[in-house]
């Protein structure tokens, strides 16, 4: 299990220390698919890459709490672990498969690279685990693209090399930061399948980190909405989708063109994210939120101030929203 | 009267330069035809590769094409160059992609948006040219107070509204929107899809859209191309082509659109897909989409990739009813 316990994050902006995330805690499972939701800004890919310590040498640093992989620290561990964690246990795929392969090298090389750091094997058996990880991720003629460099790939086909790198060692975790968000919708739609597959297959944790609910909707088990660094909403992804109970979770559903009338204006989410150091005291959301009332603005929001079961949000208002919102699908 | 029309137009690129050896020709856009009118949309959609920005550009003049030809509010504007192409350029306008990249780092927000002023209205004082740039920045839903800012001083949703200020100000009567809004997160996505809808109201403005996503797309166009491998496979009214694709590759991008809920995964896997055991590959003769086609079979290889008189190219099309 991947646990993260109140990690609080903070990050240098103009000389100063501001909070960029608060107090987010998840778990992950393995065999599960977890999703953590937000807009650009809200922190949840500064939380993804905390998991695997990424971000440290950009000034990122961790002012509160712990992450937890099968109950040991993630910060208490020297720099040998650290790397054979990475890569090893949890691995990671990235949003831009343009820009997260080396130019320069072949993808062979970049792909045997990784197996023999966390593997004990010789050339030629990287080489055939190589080969069978690139079968795996759907590319038939895997003897040919490992001779081949990352400009003569479609940027499909260097995300199915960037999932083959994530799986070369066996990872329990896989955490994918947006990880079709940079290609085509056909294309997404297989590498979504790829995903799943692999994910059963080999019963992996899978967070994956979007703004799109309809990402969510197809692959997820659970879901972590996140906004202006805080946990605002998490439950059963069933549960998020029939009710959901933040306002701001219900907002940035409701914008999904496919949901709505063919015709008619789309619902939009008036301002924007408040940048770390400009968060307001009370609820975060309050000053975009239609129903935000004068308590909302007081003081800071607990965490789980509305619950039901698993399902938890933020909003001091979430019963008093039901009549206005109604408790069937938002659709 | 079509104030954009597009004939027979098509266009080889050719590797060039220190790669000329290994190069191939390549066949971006290949007898594409449509036309305009004014107040209304039309999406080309299709894949990264498919021809569909190469086809804008070429609408635009900013390519110019091999054969075929182009014309501006009835005006065949194929030949022109120079001066006389500027001139007219405010005709037609560019919205880009990623608005991060287009808009000058060093310049502000005023001085981008009025550029084209300089060669339209150059008639124009400073003062006149600041008034009408924050009549324009105000008509796009930004305050005209942040002119004198640099772009970094703005987020990804504003800068797409300077984008669209930038190519309304010398009254376009069409504009190209090459993926207007998808490096955009979806909250703003749907911020600026309603400003351009509420702008194409106001203004009768004609919009050619480009965009792989089709949920994006529904919401705007009336009607839709679909283009794959240079070529027009599919067109038709909007409704027409989302209620009855006739191409099997339509069919594949509608497939591809998101769910909306999770108790929908069970129905999709149950349903006609046969999207794994097809290829990836564009065919080279016949039928391009032959390879990742279930439905193919061997006529598709000498099938000519004619447009028949219902609006599709295909042998074997899909049934009428789903």
């Amino acid at each position: 299990m991947l646990e993260i316990h109140h990690l609080s994050l903070s990050v240098s902006i103009e000389g100063r220390r501001v909070e960029a995330v608060s107090s987010v805690s998840l778990q992950l499972e393995a065999g599960r698919v977890l999703g953590l939701v937000g807009e650009s800004g809200c922190g949840k890919s500064l939380t993804a890459q905390a998991i695997l310590r990424l971000g440290e040498h950009q000034g990122v640093e961790k002012s509160g709490g712990d992450i937890l992989l099968d109950g040991s620290s993630l910060f208490g561990v020297d720099d040998e672990l650290l790397r054979r964690i990475r890569g090893g246990r949890i691995s990671m795929v990235f949003q831009e498969p343009m820009t997260a392969l080396n130019p320069v090298f072949s993808i062979g090389s970049q792909i045997t690279e990784v197996i023999r750091l966390h593997l004990d094997m010789d050339k030629q058996q990287a080489n055939a685990r190589a080969i069978q990880l690139l079968r795996d991720v759907g590319m038939q003629d895997a003897e040919q693209i490992l001779k081949q460099y990352p400009d003569s790939l479609s940027g499909g086909m260097r995300q199915r090399v960037l999932i083959a790198m994530a799986m070369a060692a066996d990872p329990d975790y896989i955490i994918a930061d947006e990880p079709t968000t940079a290609l085509d919708v056909s294309v997404q739609k297989r590498i979504i399948t790829l995903l799943l597959n692999l994910q059963k297959k080999r019963n992996l944790g899978l967070l994956l980190v979007t703004h799109d609910f309809g990402l969510v909707a197809e692959m997820c088990d659970d879901v972590v909405v996140m906004y202006a660094g805080q946990v605002v909403e998490a439950g059963k992804v069933a549960d998020i989708f029939d009710y959901p109970a933040h306002p701001y979770t219900r907002a940035l559903m409701g914008c999904r063109p496919e949901i709505s009338t063919a015709g008619e204006s789309l619902t939009v989410i008036s301002g924007q994210v408040p940048s770390p150091g400009y968060w307001p005291q009370g609820c975060h959301f309050a000053e975009r939120c239609s129903l935000a009332r004068h308590d909302c603005m007081e003081k800071p929001v607990t965490a789980a101030c509305w619950q039901q079961g698993e399902h938890i949000a933020r909003c001091l208002h979430v019963d008093e929203h039901v009549d206005e919102l109604g408790r069937d699908s938002p659709a | 009267m079509s104030v954009l029309v597009v004939k027979n137009v098509s266009k080889t690129f050719t590797a060039g330069g220190m790669f000329r050896a290994i190069g191939k020709n390549k066949r971006a856009v290949d007898h594409v035809s449509f036309c305009l009118d004014a107040g209304e949309t039309l999406a080309i959609v299709g894949e990264s590769g498919s021809g569909k920005s190469t086809t804008a550009r070429l609408a635009m003049r900013l390519l110019q094409a091999d054969s075929g030809c182009i014309e501006w509010n009835g005006i065949d504007i194929t030949a022109l160059g120079g001066k006389t192409l500027r001139q007219r350029r405010n005709h037609i306008q560019m919205v880009f992609q990623d608005p991060f990249a287009s808009l000058n780092p060093r310049m502000k927000i005023w001085e981008t948006v009025a550029e084209g002023l300089r060669v339209h209205r150059s008639d124009m004082s400073k003062k006149q040219r600041r008034n009408l740039v924050a009549e324009t920045l105000h008509l796009c839903g930004l305050d005209a107070a942040g002119m004198d800012r640099y772009p970094h001083q703005f987020s990804g949703g504003q800068r797409q509204r300077i984008g669209i200020a930038r190519a309304l100000i010398v009254e376009p009567a069409v504009l190209v929107l090459d993926e207007p809004v998808s490096a955009l997160d979806v909250s703003v996505q749907a911020q600026i899809l309603n400003l351009l809808k509420e702008l194409q109201e106001a203004k009768g403005l004609a919009y050619l859209f480009i965009s792989h996503d089709l949920s994006v797309v529904s919401h705007i166009a009336n009607r839709i191309a679909v283009m794959f491998d240079g070529r027009i496979v599919e067109q038709g009214s909007a409704a027409e082509v989302f209620e009855h694709p006739h191409h099997p590759y339509t069919r594949a991008l509608l497939d591809a659109r998101p769910i909306l809920h999770p108790s929908q995964r069970q129905i999709r896997k149950s349903g006609d897909n046969h999207g794994d055991k097809t290829g990836e590959g564009i065919a080279a003769t016949g039928c391009a989409y032959q390879l990742r086609c279930p439905y193919a079979s061997t006529d598709c290889a000498t099938f000519d990739g004619q447009l028949n008189s219902l609006g599709f190219a295909c042998l074997h099309p899909l049934p009428e009813t789903k």
